[in-house]
């Protein structure tokens, strides 16, 4: 119990060590590996640290890495050269890039969408949750903009992939929503209407590298308004998602 | 960092001997085979591992910017917004971005005398993108003699929307853009951008170019 006082003042003391931020620390097992400026391969070489040294990894940003060096030299050193390091305990440093098996097992995707809805220019972003390896669900904002009208729709699709492990996959969708059609402000007034539509589509997506998907689909929506007839409208969009 | 460990040992010596002395005067702990007993307290301080899935990823980058916006036939004005970037390699950025500007009379409405062409509420000019951009041209700014940052001059492009006079329009924008990051995550940016759509706004359809020039300030984190 004496020693209690001594270890409070102690922990008093310490504290500012403690406070020091603990890094992920790894040792160079190259000849030596090389220092850039910035993070990126164009930023010029200033430093080198040499086999053996141990040094801190501060950050990351894409595939470069901020370290430090034991004499608080700090610069970026590249994925390919870091991975080459060994941690403390001697086994290979464990980073990686998400890659295709990432891909693989996505969770959520957030992805934009540009093209042609009926010779007016659209615009989408959507959120994806992924279920399984088959089978998404989706939901899409689209911003329509026309030479005569304007617009805005929502959808809610499901989305299937039949093949999911091929590089260039196709999918099949399904999906329903409301449509706001606007005439444009130069024109004489026509009445704003908004009305339920209807999709089926089918598409194609790839996967570019690290967290970047190419995505390209054809959807042929049916409009149900409130007239006689429905309209069918055909749409063609291609864009790019990020995958979480 | 072995500074750091240094200092703490030599802290925990001292203190744990001031413990030791202050504790020996009453109860005669001190004795001869000191070396021999268990240390009161064990100065080896354990490293916390820390793993390489806990470097910290600073990928994306929030700005805000303000500058002038010349909307053609509408006069220049002033011009802010926000933006976010996800950095998907070290050439390759995604951008997403709102601004928004007002304008003026249009000369014509001016010399007229008449009606004005547009109700005050739709003189706002408001625009969002998504543009792709890339980092062509890194490089280092030196100040002085003490200060260097790294820097990157970029190219974008991209699609959006803007809305102006009670319209919608389909905009394309591109231009360059100038990033000096002063620390590891905060930049300065000097962007110009023209943003191109087509309207008959003036009665017969053209093309219309809206340049814009800002300077933004940008955290990654």
């Amino acid at each position: 119990m004496r020693i209690l006082p001594a270890i409070i003042v102690l922990f008093c003391f310490c504290s500012p060590a403690y406070a020091k931020k603990d890094y992920y620390q790894v040792v160079v097992a190259d000849p030596y590996i090389e220092l850039h400026t910035g993070p990126g391969k164009g930023y010029p070489i200033f430093h080198v640290i040499d086999q053996g040294e141990k040094i801190d990894v501060i950050k990351r940003r894409t595939s470069w890495f901020k370290v430090r060096s034991n004499r608080d030299v700090e610069g970026w050193v590249s994925f390919s050269q870091l991975a080459r390091t060994l941690e403390i305990s001697g086994e290979s440093t464990r980073i990686k890039d998400p890659d295709w098996d990432d891909f693989l097992e996505r969770r959520w995707e957030m992805g934009v969408l540009v093209g042609d809805f009926a010779g007016a220019n659209v615009i989408s972003t959507y959120g994806a949750y992924k279920f399984t390896a088959n089978l998404s669900a989706e939901l899409s904002f689209s911003q329509i903009t026309g030479n005569i009208s304007d617009g805005w729709m929502i959808n809610a699709n499901i989305v299937h992939f039949p093949f999911p492990e091929w590089r260039i996959t196709p999918f099949l969708t399904l999906g329903t929503g409301v449509i706001r059609i606007e005439p444009k402000a130069t024109l004489v007034q026509v009445q704003d209407r908004t009305d339920q539509i209807g999709h089926v589509g089918a598409g194609v997506r790839t996967y570019l590298s690290r967290r970047f998907v190419f995505r390209a689909e054809y959807k042929s929506y049916v409009v149900f308004t409130s007239r006689d007839n429905n309209e069918e409208v055909d749409e063609w969009k291609l864009g790019f998602a990020f995958f979480f | 960092m072995e500074t750091g460990i240094r200092i703490f040992l030599l802290r925990t010596v001292f203190v744990a001997l001031a413990a030791t002395a202050s504790v020996g005067c009453s109860s005669r702990l001190v004795d001869t085979d000191a070396d021999q007993r268990e240390p009161v307290i064990d100065p080896a301080v354990e490293r916390r591992e820390v793993k390489a899935a806990e470097i910290d990823s600073e990928d994306f980058e929030l700005s805000i910017f303000t500058g002038l916006m010349s909307v053609e036939d509408f006069g220049s004005n002033a011009v802010y917004g926000a933006r976010i970037a996800y950095h998907v390699t070290e050439g390759i950025f995604a951008e997403a971005t709102y601004g928004q500007t007002d304008t003026d009379e249009t000369s014509f409405e001016k010399l007229s005398g008449g009606a004005p062409l547009l109700a005050d509420d739709d003189r706002q000019f408001q625009y969002y993108d998504i543009s792709l951009g890339y980092n062509l041209l890194p490089g280092e700014v030196f100040v002085g003699s003490n200060w260097a940052a790294s820097s990157a001059l970029y190219f974008i492009a991209g699609v959006g929307n803007t809305r102006f006079a009670g319209d919608n329009y389909f905009t394309v924008n591109f231009g360059a853009g100038y990033r000096v990051l002063t620390n590891d995550w905060l930049a300065l940016h000097l962007d110009v951008r023209d943003r191109v759509f087509s309207t008959d706004l003036l009665g017969e359809k053209k093309t219309v170019h809206n340049i814009e020039f800002n300077l933004g300030v940008s955290i990654f984190f």
